[in-house]
């Protein structure tokens, strides 16, 4: 057993009277936490299994370059039998060293974790492409795609729970936002109008979200669920009756690409990034300036405050119900705007459902990124990247049945939350509505 | 400063929790508030402080009405406050804490730091205006609220009950700060129960009872006359114990050790016994582990090592059902959260922990007959002041709530009881009715554990007083130890001379 020194603190309940929360220096020991080592031995065995079991001798041709880019990097072949045999040995030596660590009450250090994921992405594509020809660019630009409106989705769902409101509500922003976006533009002919209009209704679904939660003091994850059915019922109705009477107002067109001279020509991040709608720009602005912000500025400190500790916020003067009402209707604006995504980049129209509870899986983001814009970009991009590997790799026609593809997003998401993440700490009062006398 | 209230009335529907107070503070002078938990002082405050808004009444400075709508108005008028449950973000820095509110007038996050470092060394605190108020111990985390209060200039201070949480070395010192600011000319209202202290550093004491301002009094009146002032009639402050006569049943705890969920030592390596018929007193400031060492003896943590054994039984690592078959009565601390289910009548309360066979339960339905007897009874004995045995328990005010659990904890045949907190947020009468049952418990001869953070009653009810710090036990002492002491030890020393005195009552 190894002791670290005494600098770590122990929060301890809070009681009716006479005494506040509690802070005490105590001893501390490494917990043997399981989860991890027992998560990578049983990647392991899985990669082992289907990748050296269930192994040929084919080879796969991963390829890199795009037209455009500077120079042209070349095609890298794969021996499935080589890599598999390679790869997860090397993730058995990983497995087998998180398990030593654990038992010696040590940490596993963090970038093994990347090593070990790298590894098996590489194993798994080698194997499930066998004998085929695979662009890992189109993997890349395909993750980043469909990671857009999740993150947008994240960033709504960090500012409101950071404020101390919970956003189940997520999913009915992004597809109000996709529906007006493609209505507004389409009367219009405007697709800025579009972009704005898809904010505009994103927050509409956060003022009845915020009057409720906040005026009302309604149990949020309730309201979150009722405005979700509401909004797939909403925007299905006018879909089915005014969209497919009048074709005319469900024709927006799509956003131009607007590549970025010299930085989109780079080979994989050139096309991965920078050869984007303006929407993409916009994420990568809210994602910088909401991380800055939250952590920097006066919004961001009043925010933090809101979710740890309203009544501490009241106690100096902050209006805890107005700030919190603005914030959650900020959070609906940028998911609306995730929203525009759908129709306004993609498919130039609206289809009923077509957000599909993406709403969901970018809340899981949320809470797989701990509450911080920036993780959770990460945790958006990894469910992105798992949704894009099942299409890629059905368009490469892989001998993986894409029936179980489709689940591999579901999957990553179980493990991500209950594997590796750990002990994940909320906003201490996000979900208590604040209740003045 | 000069604070004068005018006939403030503040109502929370039928109850008047404030009726027509006033009050005058002026500038320069420590002006206690004193009065029992539940006497409405705190509500006071927080409608001088715009917390709540006052059906009746108005509020001066200096002679010119004011209103205040928010805490932003409040303290922009000058008027600061040291809250009883601290007012801090436990994730956030000490400067941040201080700027959060005035973040414009502090001049953001620097000018916030400058205003830590200013104060603190006016005061003599020594407080890093970086570090995470988390990590802070707990009286230092009080000298930041006191430094958040006077970063805005407050002319008017507010401390509501502040020393709840402190060592007696540590209430001296904040004493001394209260002196250090009168003397500056800072208007100072003390809100406590604790007549010590009011007697130590009060100019002028005004008593609050029901909501009503029942007198004023002079520092030099003696405890008693005060203590009958505020309860409104005479009482007796001494537990009335005579000698412990000491039984061969016994708790033995050896080298026990209990993790949390990140691996703190919440305890650590606590050795002990007790033996019938005496009380062991636990002492300590509040979260030094008192409260995991109790639900660890009741099953409700897991030992991580050591172990628990009552009368030879094994108790370690036994289902919390198995511990109290074994004949363990336990009062939680927390009576509205653990103690109670409080939407349950008195009656359903009485028999929580009975649901298994007789005499409660016939086959798979209650014998409501029987239970009924029993509560009606229990009410008796116990001295419940309920509309009847199916009134719902919250209805029930913290004392009668209290001797509901009493009733039920001490309501079978036992070998061991342990209570936390037992007295907490209690009026008078009722700290004298639970004292006095938890006596006839050790007299009649199983061994007693009582946690509590109030110096007078570990001294009041103790055989031997135990002292945990971080975790871990201090040192076990006779009851008659110095309070001064007591004190040291709370801050995880053992003082010399009581190492002999420690080693007897240990053995």
């Amino acid at each position: 057993m190894t002791n670290t020194p005494a600098q770590n603190s122990a929060q301890l309940t809070e009681h009716e009277a006479g005494v506040p929360e509690q802070e005490v220096h105590l001893e501390r020991v490494q917990v043997r936490k399981w989860r991890p080592a027992v998560a990578l031995t049983s990647l392991t065995i899985v990669a082992f299994v289907l990748t050296v079991g269930f192994g040929n001798d084919e080879s796969t041709v991963f390829r890199f370059a795009r037209p455009n880019d500077f120079f042209l990097l070349p095609d890298l072949t794969l021996g499935v039998r080589v890599v598999g045999i390679v790869a997860t040995g090397i993730m058995a030596v990983i497995s087998a060293f998180a398990i030593m660590r654990t038992i010696q009450r040590q940490k596993v250090w963090g970038w093994l974790y990347i090593v070990f994921g790298a590894l098996f992405i590489i194993d798994f594509l080698t194997w499930a492409a066998a004998g085929k020809s695979f662009s890992f660019t189109d993997l890349m630009i395909a993750s980043v795609g469909l990671a857009v409106p999740l993150i947008f989705g994240a960033m709504g769902g960090v500012i409101s729970e950071r404020s101390g409101i919970v956003n189940i509500a997520i999913e009915a922003q992004l597809l109000s936002g996709a529906f007006s976006g493609a209505l507004v533009a389409s009367i219009t002919g405007s697709l800025t109008a579009g972009l704005i209009g898809a904010m505009a209704a994103g927050m509409l679904v956060s003022f009845v979200l915020a009057a409720f939660a906040v005026r009302y003091l309604v149990e949020q994850v309730i309201v979150g669920v009722v405005l979700n059915v509401l909004v797939v019922g909403l925007t299905g109705f006018f879909y089915s009756t005014v969209m497919s009477e009048n074709p005319e107002l469900n024709s927006s067109g799509r956003l131009p690409r607007l590549p970025i001279p010299g930085l989109s020509q780079i080979p994989i991040i050139g096309p991965t990034f920078f050869s984007q709608t303006i929407i993409v720009y916009l994420m990568y602005a809210a994602v910088i300036i909401i991380t800055i912000a939250m952590f920097n500025s006066t919004w961001g400190l009043r925010t933090r405050a809101l979710g740890e500790h309203p009544l501490a916020a009241d106690t100096v003067g902050i209006r805890v119900r107005r700030w919190r009402f603005w914030n959650v209707s900020l959070a609906g604006a940028i998911a609306g705007l995730g929203g525009a995504y759908f129709t306004l980049d993609q498919t130039g129209q609206f289809t009923k459902e077509m957000t599909g509870g993406l709403g969901y899986i970018a809340l899981a983001a949320v809470i797989f990124g701990k509450w911080h814009p920036l993780k959770a970009t990460f945790a958006a991009l990894l469910f992105g990247f798992a949704r894009a590997l099942e299409q890629t790799l059905s368009a490469a026609g892989s001998q993986v049945p894409s029936e179980l593809l489709l689940m591999l997003p579901y999957i990553i998401t179980i493990l991500a939350v209950t594997g590796f993440i750990g002990l994940s700490k909320a906003p201490a009062a996000s979900g208590k509505p604040y209740a003045k006398q | 400063m000069r604070l004068e209230l005018r006939g403030i009335t503040k109502r929370f529907g039928t109850f008047t929790a404030n009726d027509s107070i006033d009050l005058t503070v002026e500038a320069g002078e420590i002006h206690c508030l004193l009065g029992e938990n539940g006497a409405g002082k705190s509500t006071l405050m927080n409608v001088l402080y715009g917390l709540y808004r006052a059906e009746e009444g108005e509020i001066l400075l200096d002679g010119k009405t004011r209103h205040f709508a928010s805490p932003g108005d409040a303290m922009r008028s000058g008027i600061g406050m040291v809250h009883q449950h601290f007012m801090l973000i436990p994730v956030f820095t000490v400067a941040e804490n201080v700027l959060l509110g005035h973040e414009r007038r502090l001049g953001g996050i620097q000018g916030a730091r400058k205003k830590v470092k200013e104060l603190s060394e006016r005061f003599g605190f020594d407080i890093d205006p970086d570090a995470l108020v988390q990590d802070l111990a707990v009286g230092v985390q009080q000298r930041v609220e006191i430094i958040k209060a006077l970063s805005l200039d407050a002319g008017v201070l507010v401390f509501d009950e502040p020393t709840a949480v402190l060592t007696p070395q540590e209430t001296d010192e904040l004493m001394e700060v209260m002196r250090q600011l009168r003397d500056e000319g800072t208007a100072i209202v003390f809100i406590t129960h604790k007549l010590r202290e009011v007697r130590a550093v009060a100019d002028k004491i005004t008593v609050i009872r029901l909501g009503k301002i029942v007198g004023t009094a002079e520092s030099t009146a003696s405890s008693a006359e005060l203590a009958s002032l505020m309860v409104g009639r005479s009482v007796s402050l001494n537990v009335e114990k005579g000698d412990a006569e000491l039984t061969d049943n016994a708790l033995a705890v050896k080298n026990l050790t209990v993790l949390d969920k990140v691996g703190h030592k919440v305890v650590n390596d606590v050795s002990f016994s007790v033996r019938g018929g005496e009380v062991l007193c636990v002492a300590g400031v509040q979260g030094n582990g008192q409260t995991e060492l109790t639900e660890t003896l009741i099953g409700l943590l897991k030992a991580e090592n050591g172990t628990i054994s009552l009368n030879g039984t094994e108790l370690t690592g036994k289902s919390v059902r198995e511990v109290l078959d074994a004949g363990v009565g336990f009062v939680p601390e927390d009576r509205k959260v653990d103690g109670l289910v409080a939407e349950f009548t008195v009656a359903e309360n009485i028999m929580l922990d009975r649901y298994i066979g007789a005499p409660f339960v016939k086959g798979a339905t209650i014998d409501f007959a029987t239970r009924d007897e029993f509560a009606e009874q229990a009410k008796k004995d116990y001295d419940v002041r309920a509309q009847s045995i199916h009134s719902p328990a919250s209805s029930l005010s913290g004392g009668n709530q209290q001797k509901v659990v009493l009733a039920r904890e001490l309501g079978r045949e036992l070998d061991l009881f342990v209570a936390s907190q037992p007295t907490r947020g209690l009026d008078v009468g009722s700290i004298e009715f639970v004292h006095k049952q938890i006596i006839l418990t050790r007299d009649s001869g199983i061994p007693v554990i009582v946690v509590s953070t109030e110096l007078d009653e570990v001294v009041g009810l103790a055989d031997r007083i135990a002292v945990m710090y971080r975790g871990g036990i201090v040192g076990i002492v006779p009851a008659d130890t110095d309070r001064e002491d007591l004190g040291i030890m709370m801050a995880g020393e053992l003082p010399k001379h009581l190492q002999p005195a420690a080693e007897e009552v240990e053995a």
